[in-house]
């Protein structure tokens, strides 16, 4: 195994890494205040993939719009999710809450639901989008050779995100407002804050976290239907195993399972998909709360 | 004047059991304490005037009705609660608190005065939510609940756990809310607290008010104090 070839795979595993957080961010954020297990992240995740290519396509095609076409279909796939979240949230989930097992089965069924909606309008066909000439085809890395460039946007833009919420949380109003609302809600109603409408909030920003990470997503490799129970199932593995609630621990978890899951294809690729779950095992026996998460209080 | 307080018929049931049967109370221009042993119903009627607990009843706050309107609207109409517990909230720090319910600047109560009246604060302003003693937790609920500059507060048991000298600071600020026209609703299990800040003191007894008394008679009648409170107080 040469040295090159450890590079590539880890490096392959920092990318896939990122997009991992980027779409896990939004699945901790909005447990983390809400204690909703979103069941139906994976369905944002891909609903901002199908509504982003929607914008993106007739623009692409366009001799004016192409080369914005991709940054246009990034703020409508955000904004589409975001606006899916949001409706979700204030018309089901914000009057059952505290109720976690209804909460989790009513997003089950709205997955369900979003994911025969997408089918219905959009069809079945794979499909991706194009990065802009910028981002496009592949650039000399040191010791690894030619790798894509995208894949490297990626990594950059998965940092930007973890420091953007990272300021979003402890330097402004809203975050102030949204610690305090993890750590006792009621006592943060009965500060005068309008606890519904922050909700919604962080419920539009969880969910346009994953609605950029479908476009991300679909930009780095086709996209299909069936990914949200991947991005679903791939999103609570990472926050179980980095602890719910934490932008570090998310972080962590991301970086975890996104190289163990390409070295796991290396070393043994038939089974490589169990060994995500092992490490959850392992975590959980160890450390119940994940790596970095808080016990309840 | 502002920040009158009218609760008629209060009523908050857990299952079968009845924690309080009818409460009606009134805070008008001078501060109201309520006295009464442990698991009476002072601490729920805190929660149940700030829409923490569901209860059924009247609880107009100068003339508007509070009762049912969720916590976060109850708070915005003007009742602030100091509560049991003081419920920090750990991941903020001290001066985080205080910029979450800080309205930009307006009087009575900034943030300066603030850490003027508790200079412990602005030394620990940075320190968090939980690193603080619990006479210093305590001026942070008291500062929170200010901030808001609230017609009425509530305070369930502000002098639980402090040191009587903090005590006496305690019994001051309360003295000071009280003049300058903000409603003070204030559960007490020390009578000294309760008696030095209110002229009226209500006792509450398994859920109903049993007598309201005048705070100086209720302060030098033992019997009286052995009858609802069943305690002696040294101090």
């Amino acid at each position: 195994m040469s040295l090159q070839f450890i590079l590539t795979v880890t490096l392959n595993g920092l990318t896939l890494a990122s997009l991992y957080f980027i779409v896990a961010c939004g699945f901790s954020l909005i447990f983390g205040l809400m204690r909703t297990v979103n069941m139906a992240h994976g369905s944002l995740y891909m609903v901002g993939a199908y509504v982003g290519f929607a914008v993106f396509d007739p623009l692409y095609a366009s001799s004016v719009w192409a080369s914005q076409a991709w940054l246009i279909g990034i703020l409508a796939g955000i904004a589409a999710a975001a606006l899916v979240g949001v409706i979700m949230q204030v018309a089901f989930l914000g009057w059952m809450q505290g109720q976690e097992l209804r909460q989790a089965l009513v997003t089950i069924g709205l997955s369900i639901i979003i994911a025969d909606q997408l089918l219905a309008r959009f069809g079945g066909n794979p499909f991706q989008f194009f990065a802009p000439d910028m981002l496009f085809g592949p650039v000399q890395v040191p010791l690894i050779g030619r790798y894509p460039v995208f894949r490297l946007f990626q990594v950059g833009l998965a940092i930007a995100v973890g420091v953007g919420l990272w300021l979003l949380l402890n330097k402004t109003k809203l975050g102030i407002v949204v610690r305090a609302g993890v750590d006792d809600r009621q006592m943060l109603a009965a500060c005068g804050i309008n606890v519904p409408l922050v909700a919604a909030t962080v419920f539009a920003l969880g969910a346009g976290l994953a609605g950029l990470g479908g476009v991300i997503g679909a930009t780095a490799q086709p996209m299909a239907l069936g990914v949200d129970a991947r991005f679903l199932l791939m999103s609570l593995v990472v926050v179980i195993v980095g602890g719910m609630g934490s932008i570090g621990g998310t972080a962590l978890g991301a970086l975890l399972i996104g190289l163990a899951e390409q070295w796991g294809q290396v070393l043994f690729p038939t089974y490589s998909v169990i060994l995500t779950f092992v490490i959850m095992a392992a975590v959980l026996a160890v450390w119940p709360q994940g790596l970095l998460g808080r016990k309840p209080t | 004047m502002a920040g009158h307080l009218d609760i008629r018929d209060l009523h908050v049931r857990f299952g079968k059991a009845t924690i309080l049967q009818g409460v009606s109370l009134s805070v008008q221009d001078k501060p109201l304490s309520v006295v009464g042993r442990n698991g009476m119903g002072k601490t729920t009627m805190c929660l149940a005037l700030m829409g923490m607990v569901p209860a059924t009843g009247s609880a107009r706050l100068d003339g508007q009705e509070v009762l049912g309107l969720g916590t976060g609207r109850v708070a915005r109409q003007g009742i602030a609660l100091v509560p049991q517990g003081r419920r920090m909230f750990p991941s903020l720090s001290v001066h985080e608190h205080l910029l979450l319910v800080a309205q930009r600047g307006s009087p009575p109560w900034t943030i300066e005065r603030v850490y003027d009246t508790f200079p412990r604060l602005a030394e620990r302003r940075k320190n968090g939510g939980n690193q603080l003693s619990g006479g210093e937790q305590q001026m942070l609920a008291i500062s929170r609940a200010l901030l808001m500059n609230p017609r009425l507060v509530i305070m369930d048991e502000p002098s639980e756990g402090l040191a009587p000298v903090i005590v006496d600071h305690l019994i001051d600020v309360l003295r000071t809310i009280a003049a300058e026209g903000m409603g003070l609703l204030l559960i007490e299990q020390n009578l000294r607290v309760a008696t030095s800040v209110a002229d009226q003191v209500s006792v509450m007894v398994t859920g109903k008010i049993a007598a309201t008394v005048g705070a100086a008679e209720l302060a030098s009648d033992r019997d009286m104090q052995n009858r609802y409170l069943g305690v002696s107080h040294g101090h």
